[in-house]
Formats: C-alpha cells, sequence, structure tokens
C-alpha cells in the first residue's frame, strides 16, 4: 500500500516518491518538495492540522489535504 | 554593457522571504527611503537612495520577497513585470539577489531564474555571522565561477559586507551576463521551436510570459498562443515548471557540494527545542493567549496615555485659536472643523504604533509563523488561514490598524476577506456606547451564583462581534469570484532577535501609511460632518439663540443651562438634525425617535459621539462629562406616543445590536479604501453591514416590545 506524507508520524523520515501535480503547489515544489527528496515530520499542529516539514533544508508548514497528495517511503521509525 | 546614466545606478533588490532582504535594504539606504503604492494595486512599493563609492548615487527598489519567479501572488507579479519589461523607468542596471546562507539551496532558486534573464546579477549571501555557529564553510571563488557572479558575503545584523555590496555595485558593468545553467533543455524541441518563431526575445522571458498571467509590454502573450505548436494546457505547463525545479535544483545541488561544506555535528539549533514548546498543545495557546493580552494592554491601556494628551493638545489648541483669531466662520472652521479633525487622524497614532511594534517584533522574531501553524485549522472552515489572526483580534482594538495588519496575508482573497469582516469585531470605540446602554436596559443582577447580567451582556457582545466576522466569512468565501486559489504554504523561518532598525523603521513606515492615505479621507469626512452639526438652513437655526432666550419659561434660566438648550435647539435645525428627523420614518420600527438618529448619524465621525450627541440634545452639554447625569437624563426620556421610557429594554436591545453590527466608522471606510484601493470594498461593507444591522435590530425590537 502505497503511504503519504499524511501518514507519517511525527519525527519519522521518508522519501518522496511521487506527487500529485495537478494537487500539489507549485510555491511547495520550489521549496523543494521534489521526489527523490528527503523530508521529516517536524510538528503536527495541535488539532491535527497542519503539519511542520523539513524538505530540502526548508522548514515549511502545509495542510494535511497537501500532504495526502505527496506519496513517500519511510526511512526511519519515530524515535 | 555601457550605463547610460553614470551618476544613478537603479538597482533592484530581489529575494526569497526571510532571507534579511529588508535589513539589507535598511543598510544600504538608511533613513532615505520611500514607501508607497504600485499603481493600482496595493503592494508597497518601497524604494530608497545610497551613496556609492566615487560619488555615484544608486536608487533601490526593495521588490517584494518571492520565492520564486513563478507568480502566485500580486506581490510576486509586480517583480516579474518589472524584470520582463526593459522599458519600464525602473528597469534595473543591477540585480542584487539577496540569500541566507543557512537556506542556500532554496534561495539560489530564484538566483538561477534571475540569472536566465540575463541581468547583472550580485548575489548576496546574508547572515554569514550565522555561519560558523552552523559549522558552514563556503568556497566563494568556486561559487562565483560556477554561479557566474560576483559574491558579497554579508551579515546585515552586524552592518558587515554592505561596502562589499556597494562595491560591486558600482562596478556592475564588469558582472558576467550570461545563464548559470541551461534550463531549456527539460524539453530542447519545445524550446528550440520557440527560439526560432522569436529570435529576437529572450528564451526565459517567452517561458516566463507563457507560464505567468503577468502583463508583458511588448510581446503580446496571445502573439505566442496564436502559434499553436507552443499553446499548452495548465497541467502541461505545471508538468514542464516540476521539471524546470528539478533542473535547476540539480544544478544547485552540484554546485554546492563543492562550493559548500556543512558540519552536521555544530547544527544543533535552538529551532528545534523553541517550537516544541510555542507549537505545544497547551503551551503554545497559553504563550499566544498571554501575548496578545500584552499587545491588548498596550493598545488599551499604554496607549491611553498618549492618546489623552493628543486628546488635550489638540482642545487646548482649539480653545488657545479660538481666543487669538477674530470670531467668525473661518474661525470656526479652523476650530471646530479642521483643527478636531486633524486631532481625529493623530489619535489612532499611538493604537497604529503600538499594534505594528508588536507585530513587527513578532514577524521578525519568526514567531508570527508558529501563530499561524496553530491557528490554521480554526480559520481553513472561514474560508480564512491562521494568517488572518491577528488582524481579526486586533480589530478589539481599533479597526484600523487591523486592516492595515492583513497586509501580512499574501494571497489576495484571503486578504480581502479579511479586511471586509474585520469591522465587525468590537472595537474600544463601541465600549463606551455598550456601557451606557447596557447599565440602562440591562438589570444590575447577578445569575447563576457569580455572573453579573451587565457583564455577561458585554460578553455576549463581543462573541456576537466574532460571531458575525467568522460568519461574513463564510459567506463571502462562497460567493466572492475571485481568481486567486487559495493555498496554504507558510514557511516556517528559524528563530532571531528582531533588530531594533528594522521594527523602528517599519513602525515608521506603517504610522507614515495611515497618515497620509487614510488620514485625509478621515479629515475630510469629519469636517464634513462639523459641518453639517454645525450649520442648518433657515431662520430656526441661524436665530436659535435669540428664539430660545426669548420664549418665556427661559427667562430665568442661568447661563449654562440656557446655552445647553440653544445647542440643543441648533442641533435639532441644523442639517444632521434634519437628516435625523427625515430618517425617523425608518428607523421608528427599530424603535429609535428622531434624537437617536441624530446620534447615530453624527456616530459615522467615531461611534463614541453617540453619547456626546445624545447630551447635547438632552441639553446636558455644559454637564455631559458625568456619566450620571446623562443616564438619569436619557432614563427619563418619555416617547410622547406610547407613553413609555425610550431606552426601554426593547429599544436599548435593538440599539445594542445595531452597534455591534452596523458599519459607522468613516475612519475605518477610508483604511478600507485605501488597502483595496477601491471604493466598491468599503461600500459594500456599508450597505451590508448597516442592512444587517437593521434588520438584526429591526427583528429583536418587534419581538420584544
Amino acid at each position: 500500500m502505497k503511504v503519504t506524507l499524511a501518514e507519517l508520524k511525527k519525527g519519522q523520515t521518508a522519501i518522496i516518491t511521487e506527487l500529485n501535480i495537478d494537487a500539489v503547489p507549485l510555491k511547495l515544489l520550489e521549496m523543494g518538495c521534489l521526489p527523490g527528496n528527503t523530508v521529516e515530520l517536524l510538528q503536527v499542529a495541535p488539532m491535527g492540522d497542519p503539519i511542520y516539514i523539513n524538505v530540502n533544508e526548508s522548514h515549511v508548514a502545509i495542510r494535511m489535504e497537501t500532504a495526502a497528495q505527496i506519496e513517500v517511503d519511510i526511512l526511519t521509525d519515530s524515535h | 554593457m555601457a550605463p547610460h546614466n553614470l551618476l544613478n545606478i537603479k538597482i533592484a533588490l530581489i529575494g526569497n522571504p526571510n532571507t534579511g532582504k529588508t535589513s539589507v535594504f535598511n543598510q544600504l539606504t538608511g533613513l532615505n527611503q520611500q514607501v508607497g503604492n504600485y499603481p493600482g494595486i496595493t503592494v508597497e512599493r518601497k524604494t530608497g537612495s545610497c551613496k556609492l563609492p566615487n560619488g555615484t548615487k544608486g536608487t533601490i527598489m526593495d521588490l517584494p520577497g518571492t520565492y520564486s519567479l513563478n507568480a502566485s501572488s500580486m506581490d510576486e507579479n509586480v517583480v516579474i513585470e518589472l524584470l520582463l519589461n526593459k522599458n519600464d523607468k525602473d528597469y534595473p542596471d543591477v540585480a542584487v539577489v539577496v540569500t541566507d546562507v543557512e537556506n542556500l539551496k532554496r534561495n539560489l532558486l530564484l538566483f538561477t531564474q534571475i540569472k536566465d534573464l540575463e541581468l547583472p546579477t550580485i548575489l548576496v549571501i546574508n547572515m554569514s555571522d550565522r555561519m560558523e555557529h552552523k559549522g558552514i564553510s563556503l568556497d566563494i571563488p568556486y561559487l562565483e565561477e560556477h554561479l557566474k557572479t560576483k559574491i558579497a558575503l554579508v551579515s546585515s545584523r552586524k552592518g558587515k559586507g554592505i561596502d562589499q555590496i556597494k562595491e560591486l555595485i558600482v562596478n556592475y558593468g564588469s558582472l558576467p551576463t550570461e545563464p548559470c545553467l541551461n534550463a531549456s533543455s527539460i524539453d530542447p524541441q519545445y524550446f528550440n521551436g520557440l527560439r526560432n518563431a522569436f529570435p529576437n526575445q529572450l528564451l526565459y522571458k517567452l517561458w516566463l510570459v507563457i507560464t505567468q498571467d503577468v502583463n508583458f509590454g511588448q510581446l503580446e502573450r496571445k502573439e505566442i498562443e496564436s502559434n499553436s505548436s507552443f499553446a499548452k494546457n495548465k497541467p502541461e505547463l505545471k508538468r514542464m515548471q516540476q521539471k524546470e525545479t528539478i533542473k535547476r535544483y540539480q544544478f544547485i545541488n552540484d554546485v554546492l557540494k563543492v562550493g559548500q561544506t556543512i558540519d552536521n555535528s555544530k547544527a544543533k539549533d535552538l529551532r528545534a527545542k523553541l517550537d516544541r514548546v510555542l507549537t505545544h498543545k497547551v503551551f503554545g495557546y497559553v504563550i499566544f493567549l498571554g501575548i496578545l493580552m500584552l499587545i491588548f494592554q498596550s493598545i488599551f491601556t499604554w496607549s491611553s496615555i498618549p492618546m489623552d494628551l493628543i486628546d488635550e493638545g489638540f482642545a487646548w489648541l482649539a480653545s488657545f485659536t479660538e481666543s487669538t483669531m477674530p470670531p467668525g466662520k473661518l474661525t470656526d472652521l479652523i476650530t471646530q472643523g479642521i483643527i478636531p479633525g486633524i486631532g481625529g487622524v493623530v489619535i489612532f497614532i499611538p493604537q497604529i504604533a503600538f499594534l505594528f511594534l508588536f507585530i513587527s517584533i513578532l514577524e521578525e522574531s519568526g514567531y508570527m509563523s508558529r501563530v499561524v501553524f496553530l491557528m490554521d485549522k480554526l480559520m481553513k472552515p472561514f474560508g480564512l488561514s491562521g494568517k488572518s489572526v491577528v488582524p481579526l483580534i486586533s480589530g478589539t482594538a481599533c479597526a484600523i490598524p487591523a486592516i492595515m495588519a492583513a497586509r501580512n496575508i499574501e494571497n489576495w482573497r484571503e486578504r480581502l476577506i479579511t479586511i471586509l469582516v474585520t469591522p465587525f469585531t468590537t472595537c474600544s470605540a463601541r465600549l463606551p456606547v455598550y456601557t451606557i446602554l447596557i447599565s440602562l436596559v440591562i438589570p444590575d443582577r447577578v445569575v447563576a451564583g457569580v455572573f453579573n447580567l451587565q457583564g455577561l451582556t458585554l460578553m455576549l457582545l463581543y462573541l456576537l462581534g466574532f460571531s458575525g466576522a467568522l460568519l461574513s466569512a463564510w459567506i463571502l468565501n462562497k460567493i466572492l469570484k475571485l481568481k486567486h486559489k487559495s493555498f496554504f504554504v507558510a514557511e516556517m523561518p528559524n528563530y532571531k532577535l528582531p533588530l531594533f532598525k528594522n521594527v523602528g523603521l517599519n513602525v515608521l513606515e506603517k504610522t507614515k501609511a495611515f497618515v497620509a492615505g487614510a488620514g485625509k479621507i478621515i479629515l475630510a469626512l469629519s469636517i464634513i460632518i462639523w459641518f453639517l452639526g454645525s450649520h442648518g438652513p433657515g431662520e430656526a437655526f441661524a436665530n436659535a439663540e435669540e428664539i430660545i432666550s426669548h420664549q418665556p419659561e427661559n427667562k430665568t434660566l442661568p447661563q449654562a443651562e440656557l446655552n445647553d438648550k440653544i445647542a440643543s435647539y441648533q442641533l435639532e435645525n441644523s442639517y444632521i438634525g434634519i437628516i435625523g428627523k427625515s430618517i425617523e420614518p425608518v428607523i421608528r420600527p427599530l424603535g429609535y425617535d428622531w434624537k437617536i438618529g441624530i446620534a447615530i448619524v453624527s456616530s459615522f465621525a467615531a461611534r463614541e459621539v453617540f453619547v456626546g450627541t445624545l447630551a447635547t440634545i438632552y441639553n446636558i452639554g455644559s454637564s455631559a462629562e458625568e456619566e450620571v447625569t446623562i443616564k438619569q437624563r436619557m432614563n427619563a426620556e418619555i416617547n410622547p406616543i406610547t407613553g413609555q421610557k425610550v431606552f426601554n429594554f426593547a429599544t436599548g436591545a435593538s440599539l445594542l445590536l445595531f452597534y455591534a453590527f452596523a458599519m459607522q466608522c468613516i475612519s475605518t471606510l477610508a483604511i478600507t479604501k485605501k488597502e483595496t484601493n477601491s471604493w466598491k470594498w468599503p461600500m459594500i461593507q456599508l450597505i451590508s453591514m448597516s442592512s444587517f444591522a437593521y434588520i438584526v435590530s429591526l427583528i429583536a425590537y418587534q419581538l420584544l416590545k
């Protein structure tokens, strides 16, 4: 089963494999949210949305609806 | 390329947000800055001048922060439109791209795009003071060679490297202008075709024109689109843009692999620790609430000290002028119209300055992004994002600075909705009206053991204001047809200590913008309202003094009371009085008489004027300072038709609801006009809010009477 960025747990690292180009804003791509790059889930907002990630050394907050459009391979388990 | 004007070099300052670009601008220009708007839009246009070596002068344009040349906001459009139009009078001789050494990889994306425009470009690597701490070292000659540029290593915080930027600017003629990578290799066939079809145009410019919704001078986009082999649909274009972005990052990664080394053992930083606390599900909100309280404290309490001084100062100035100038129309205009009008503008300055002091500190420190992160989920159902929280909450002090604070929202749609709904929040000018009405019509009783009924009513009114704002945001979100698509990508910058110079300049700039923009409109409208209240047609107004003092029952009155009666009679017969009387049929279903009508009309100058106007009408003007007096007088007012008290529960509730929802503040309308650059939006505010208030008050009165 495919895993998306929205399913990552806090502290987990993953590699982006594919993204739904029509639903992901170009701005996020430009920040380095691109296939092949590593992404780490840093924080989840208190009400579960948005999430705060580190991708390609960019620290950005995105909403879950966007995160669900980004497929990843999980690298590490949460520590 | 020969500079066409040796004496004045035009410099465009470009960079991602949060790179310290504005700090660099402040360091280069000091106080020699002008802030205006780009014609037709409300994006701030900041220019400044600086002295360069050899007596050359530089004119610097601080372009809005942008992540790339692919525009997703009005701010970013400005950057592209300027850089694509060589005929623009502001077209730069040299571009200075500011980057943050800690985010070099991402910041260089924009740099490679600017380089594709074949413009002399200087790369500023800012925040160099953080390098040692973060274990970063750079091979500057290598980077210069591969990025095909000259680099200035700068710490705008410490003021280091600024002279080097100036040196490079003066010698911009020797900067290389060729691109540092060939982005067109993502689709050689397509780009070759494009190049052959438009041989005189820069390839990257053509590409930008195809992908962006911006105006572009000489070359009409139609021309390109008419050539069907270049037409692509949106998803195709976006796929190509993704390829382009990947291509650029590949190049940047390759360059940085050699040119930059990061010792990760040193990179453990404060960010993670602070984030853990500031975005914590309990502490995060507690801290935010604490900061909000502090902001309120400053806007309500601290700013009341300078505000009282301003108030007294202008009152003194008016009476001084009155006593020194010969009595007459001109003196009246100056002492009752112009001086109080200017006072009515200046009085807002302390609140604006305090609010922007806090907002700039929160922005500069990086904390504001955490607020956005914390609050986003709450605002999302209403078509807003976390960025609308601060303007909405600031509205409880005063809508003027609050609406200005909406500038921090990049997305125009969200910003417009925020501006439109902010006046619903209960501002401090409503408080005097609320307190007097509540004390008149709500019993001073304790319910459920602890709650004072009057206090509960006040709280209810605040909640009503917030609900009004959120509800109308929700409606606007459903009906507004704007092409700006809403998406949420918020950078979470690193924490920094705010720089006093940046904060100070920002406060100064916002205050100036208010005085110059909305101030003029407020002054003009205050003079009109003064004129309507102090002039009237016909005998009754002109001869008020004679008529009143000759009435037999007034013969024995002391002078002060007689003057009050004259003032009341004059107001009744002034233009405002006539308006108040003529709207009586309209407001009678709400439970108001013409006296309340006059007070409502005068309230447009400022809501708190309601109380003072009633005091004048009930001819207790001279003793109106004492709230007890006016309260007693209002309580004793009897409706001649029904024989009941005028200020009974039904009328009181209806008036409270009217003040909670109606748009009756010309200053707010003026600032909305300034911030949206159109009279359309303030008129929509005026009409929709006031009709809503009318309907709610009508229902309330008819049910309660």
